[in-house]
């Protein structure tokens, strides 16, 4: 069984985020990292190929200026292989040419299994994995809680809002899982070590014969028209707990008449 | 601006509140909306969708156990093919409206805009709103080109209201053959168990976070929610440490909760945390760092430790009832 799984390489959450005031698009100038949100499918592919004799991992990423430190890190955790798109033109693209950059991509791979977050840190779109499914003309199950494989179908447990589905798709598929249901490994040394070696095909968007005209801004068929400082909600009274702090609350509450 | 279709999703009480909320929306933008619904009994809701301001809602009839992602956007794109052109398709900010959304975009070879907060039009075409970076700031957008444009709009954005109008005529939409992409099928559905109010509409949250320290200080949490007749929330953190189910998450990539009170445990309230919870009406932050970004907002901040407060709270509590 061949899985692939999308990583998504981002400007470091922990740092604050800007968006450039010249093209109102998100500053990626710093050192990127792999979205927190992919190392869970990055470890469940890895289990769902260990469950399944001859699988393989491959990671499919697209990144400006062939950044691969988030690549890195999922080779490290012990995926076999990547594949990383780079192309100066994809600057500015909007998540269906990101869908359509990423689809030709994961094509090549041929896989059995294609596996994403439900949703990037940053952008945050939630849509790229479905436009990714329709592309390929599969089928996809999203918010997948737990999932199983016999390397033919699929068992997830999609998550819905009174509770979860059961839900059967044979495979190739798209499946996205949200955070917190598998723990990620911490890359070994030697995983590390290892990963240094694996390789990384480079590819632009010519490799995918995709017309550099249709994606990156040039292509984006939206637009950002300004942004706006939001209202400010004003900060209330702060207290220091000395022994009173559920007292302080309880009035507050009493106040409110919650309670 | 003449003509807004919305995708109408049905729960055990007829329409979600999020779909009532979208054709508000709409209704508010054009003076023709339209839903588009699935399921075994969409004539049983055209009278509330048209009552809340549809004239018409396209039934894809029952999916016999698909999810709906795939055979829902090709019968929209089929009714679109056939000369139907909504200006926008509103789909709500849910697992299946996602799915619909994303497939429809590929199909109408459309881009999406998703997280939109708000909707207004400017020289003639619709303008969204989404928050970013915590909700610090606000960006305006809008898509260029032909074609219907494709919102998804998270919930509570817009109010719920009804018109008064007629029952919404019901149009048979088919999807017909979708192939391999109709291929994922529910086999069987879980209901969990819940009591209390659901997060995304009970009139108090009480919401944890890392801060918590450890999984088990989580039942603390809870049992103040019961005391609140309130429901349980949690941070983005303790959902990717695994300590509670991503159903519970309140934020910019879970649920938004929109109560009269929120009350935060050991939630720092850092950037992508404050979407999703600013909208309460009153907040109370406990926190130990009193440079946490949740107190900013924050009408009653405590500098303490959750460890002491939160169990001194509950035993007041208690002993008042």
């Amino acid at each position: 069984m061949h899985v692939v799984v999308c990583v998504k390489q981002i400007p470091d959450p922990a740092a604050p985020g800007s968006l450039r005031k010249d093209t109102l698009t998100l500053d990626r100038s710093g050192k990127l990292v792999m979205d927190d949100s992919d190392s869970y499918g990055v470890e469940m592919a890895l289990q769902l190929a260990s469950g399944v004799d001859g699988s393989e991992v491959t990671l499919v990423s697209m990144a400006p200026g062939s950044e691969t430190s988030g690549l890195r890190t999922a080779l490290a955790m012990g995926a076999a292989d990547a594949i990383l798109v780079s192309d100066d033109a994809l600057a500015g693209s909007d998540a269906l040419s990101t869908a359509k950059v990423l689809a030709a991509a994961i094509r090549r791979a041929e896989p059995d299994l294609v596996i994403a977050a439900t949703e990037s840190t940053d952008g945050y779109t939630g849509t790229l994995p479905v436009q990714v499914a329709e592309l390929l003309g599969m089928p996809s199950v999203t918010f997948a809680k737990r999932v199983s494989t016999d390397g033919t179908t699929i068992k997830v447990e999609r998550q819905t809002e009174a509770g979860y589905d059961d839900v059967e798709c044979p495979l190739p598929a798209v499946v996205t899982v949200t955070a917190g249901v598998v723990e990620p490994r911490y890359p070994s040394f030697k995983g590390i070590m290892a990963a240094k070696s694996k390789r990384i095909d480079v590819l632009g968007l010519a490799d995918l014969g995709i017309d550099a005209a249709e994606v990156g801004s040039r292509g984006a068929r939206e637009e950002v028209l300004d942004v706006a400082d939001a209202e400010a909600r004003g900060g209330g009274e702060i207290v220091v707990d000395e022994g009173d702090g559920a007292q302080r609350i309880v009035a507050f509450l009493e106040q409110l008449k919650v309670i | 601006m003449d003509r807004i279709w919305v995708l109408a999703e049905t729960g055990e009480q007829g329409p979600t509140p999020l779909t009532l909320e979208l054709l508000a929306a709409a209704r508010g933008l054009a003076p023709r909306v339209e839903a588009v619904a699935w399921g075994p009994g969409t004539a049983s809701i055209a009278g509330v969708l048209g009552e809340h301001g549809a004239s018409r809602v396209y039934d894809v009839g029952d999916l016999a156990g698909a999810l709906p992602g795939a055979p829902v956007a090709a019968a929209m794109a089929a009714l679109v093919e056939r000369g139907e052109r909504p200006d926008a398709v509103l789909f709500p900010a849910s697992y299946d409206g996602r799915d619909v959304a994303g497939r429809l975009s590929v199909r109408l070879d459309r881009p999406v805009l998703t997280n939109v907060t708000g909707l207004s039009v400017r020289d003639g075409s619709l303008v969204t709103e989404h928050p970013v970076f915590g909700g610090a700031q606000i960006v305006h957008a809008r898509f260029t080109g032909e074609g219907p444009g494709i919102y998804v709009v998270r919930a509570k954005s817009f109010a719920a209201a009804s018109a008064g109008g007629a029952a919404a005529e019901v149009v048979a939409a088919p999807a017909g053959d979708v192939g391999p992409t109709g291929a994922a099928r529910i086999v069987e559905r879980h209901a969990e168990e819940a009591s209390g109010p659901k997060l995304d509409e009970a009139a108090v949250v009480v919401s944890g976070g890392r801060g918590l320290g450890s999984a088990d200080s989580y039942a603390l949490v809870e049992e103040l929610a019961r005391l609140l007749h309130g429901a349980p929330g949690a941070s983005r953190a303790i959902v990717d440490a695994g300590w509670v189910p991503y159903s519970h998450q309140v934020g910019q990539t879970g649920k938004t909760v929109k109560p009269t009170l929120y009350v935060g445990w050991g939630i720092s309230g850092a950037t992508q945390r404050l979407v999703g919870m600013k909208g309460a009406k009153s907040i109370v932050a406990i926190n130990k760092d009193r440079e946490a970004p949740i107190f900013s907002v924050a009408d009653l901040g405590v500098v303490g430790d959750v460890h002491k407060v939160l169990p001194a709270l509950i035993e007041a509590l208690r002993s008042r009832s």
